[in-house]
């Protein structure tokens, strides 16, 4: 779709927006609707307007796969590892009270963590999933 | 009369869009067609699900001094993860269904099953 | 009473775009109204007061799904054949699963009850004492974070192992499996191909 300058304008104006309202929704999600599923979908449907505009190629250099392969992995491993700090803090398996100076505290950082756990999987698991369906030669 | 289909008019709309889901995956012989039959019906069950937790004149439940009233969010938790695992089966499935064009040729069940009978 | 009307329109809406994808021969036309479908949906969790399920909804079944099966179609074609089979069969058995359905719901307590079994158990707990214990205002986010993170946990490893299995799936080049059937079994163990596999 490179010779669409329609929708490349529009879509490279929209990019930054939608990545920024994906953010906006991660950080947000303990205060109003959203948090890390919702925000990873959509940091990851930026990704995916920007490749099916520019190429897969373009978009390939911009979140290069052996990257995004890895943080898919990354948003587990950082939801577990907050388990486990709950555990060596004294307290249960994801337990985010004994993580802060107190337990409101200690729950508002967990919170914060896992979400962004939740986030980096989903993002990159979508992106991921999309550019092997992409790159699919018929 | 009326009460009673008002009472219970989204249960029996969650049902006939499972039925409807349900006849898509067992009757079209396409497999796309089924992998959207089953999203159907996927939707049909959040539905279910949404309903029941609706409590009249409640609102949404983020907690604020002026409202008392709140619809249950229980079931809400429990259907935002299974659609965002809902996603990721259906890619799953897609994936399957590519795999599957690239090996036989077609996507269409009965040509499927003619193929494996002949070899 | 404008809920009502609301809600009995957004589901009748459903209700026409399911049985028009049940209709369809044209997989582009079935795909775009499930994307229209997901909207729908999305729309109606909002009546019922689900906003952060309608959000994920509106993100994920009219956004991202929408997209994948686009990506299918491009790769197996957009046409489906008329069935060859008779239907009568499966006609039956989805008539008689929605006729007990039905049967059943008669004894569900009313549409919004407040008294309802689900809205007594653990919900009241929740929307008291989540504030005090959790310190957030979006109770959804508390209970899929906190009281049942354990839940959220298992659901981001499944995300996770459907990530992994479809690259498994579409990961390789297309023909590498077929290349290790009709190879040799001595040259099965070259790689030929130089991507550091054996394929």
């Amino acid at each position: 779709m490179k010779h669409h300058r329609v929708l490349r304008i529009v879509s490279k104006l929209l990019i930054p927006f939608i990545m920024l309202f994906a953010l906006y929704v991660q950080f947000h999600g303990d205060f109003g609707p959203g948090g890390g599923f919702q925000a990873g979908v959509i940091l990851a449907s930026a990704f995916i307007l920007y490749g099916l505009i520019f190429g897969l190629e373009n978009a390939r250099k911009v979140a290069p796969p052996a990257v995004v392969t890895r943080l898919v992995a990354a948003g587990v491993l950082i939801y577990a590892a907050t388990g486990y700090a709950g555990l060596l803090k004294g307290g249960n398996f994801l337990d985010y009270g004994v993580l802060g100076a107190t337990p409101v505290a200690g729950q508002h950082l967990g919170i914060l963590i896992i979400e962004f756990g939740v986030g980096t999987t989903v993002a990159a698991s979508m992106i991921t999933i999309f550019f092997l369906f992409a790159g699919r030669e018929r | 009369m009326l009460q009673e289909i008002l009472d219970h008019y989204n249960y029996w709309i969650a049902i006939m869009l499972m039925m409807v889901g349900f006849y898509t995956v067992v009757a079209r012989g396409n497999l796309v067609k089924k992998i959207v039959g089953l999203n159907i019906f996927q939707t049909s069950v959040f539905l279910l699900y949404i309903s029941m937790g609706k409590v009249t004149g409640g609102t949404a439940p983020i907690l604020d001094e002026r409202f008392t009233v709140y619809s249950n969010p229980i079931p809400h938790v429990l259907i935002l993860t299974a659609i965002v695992v809902g996603v990721a089966t259906t890619a799953l499935g897609l994936a399957l269904v590519v795999r599957i064009k690239e090996s036989y040729g077609t996507i269409e069940e009965d040509e499927l099953d003619l193929m494996d009978g002949e070899t | 009473m404008i809920i009502t009307l609301i809600d009995i329109i957004l589901l009748t809406f459903m209700g026409a775009t399911a049985i028009a994808i049940l209709r369809l021969r044209s997989l582009f036309a079935v795909v775009m109204l499930s994307g229209i479908y997901s909207l729908l949906a999305a729309s109606m969790f909002v009546a019922l007061d689900a906003v952060d399920v309608a959000f994920t909804e509106a993100a994920v079944g009219a956004g991202i799904s929408t997209v994948l099966m686009m990506a299918t179609l491009a790769l197996t074609g957009e046409r489906e054949r008329p069935a060859a089979h008779t239907t009568w069969l499966p006609l039956a058995v989805v008539t008689v699963t929605g006729a007990a359905l039905l049967y059943a719901t008669f004894d569900m307590p009313p549409f919004g009850a407040a008294d309802a079994p689900v809205n007594l158990h653990v919900a009241p707990r929740y929307l008291n004492d989540s504030f005090g214990e959790v310190g957030l205002p979006n109770v959804v986010t508390s209970v899929l974070a906190s009281y049942r993170g354990y839940d959220t946990l298992g659901e981001v490893t499944v995300i996770f192992t459907a990530a992994v299995a479809v690259m498994i799936l579409l990961g390789g080049r297309k023909g590498d499996d077929a290349g290790i059937k009709n190879e040799p079994p001595k040259e099965k163990l070259a790689d030929n191909d130089g991507d550091g596999d054996t394929a």
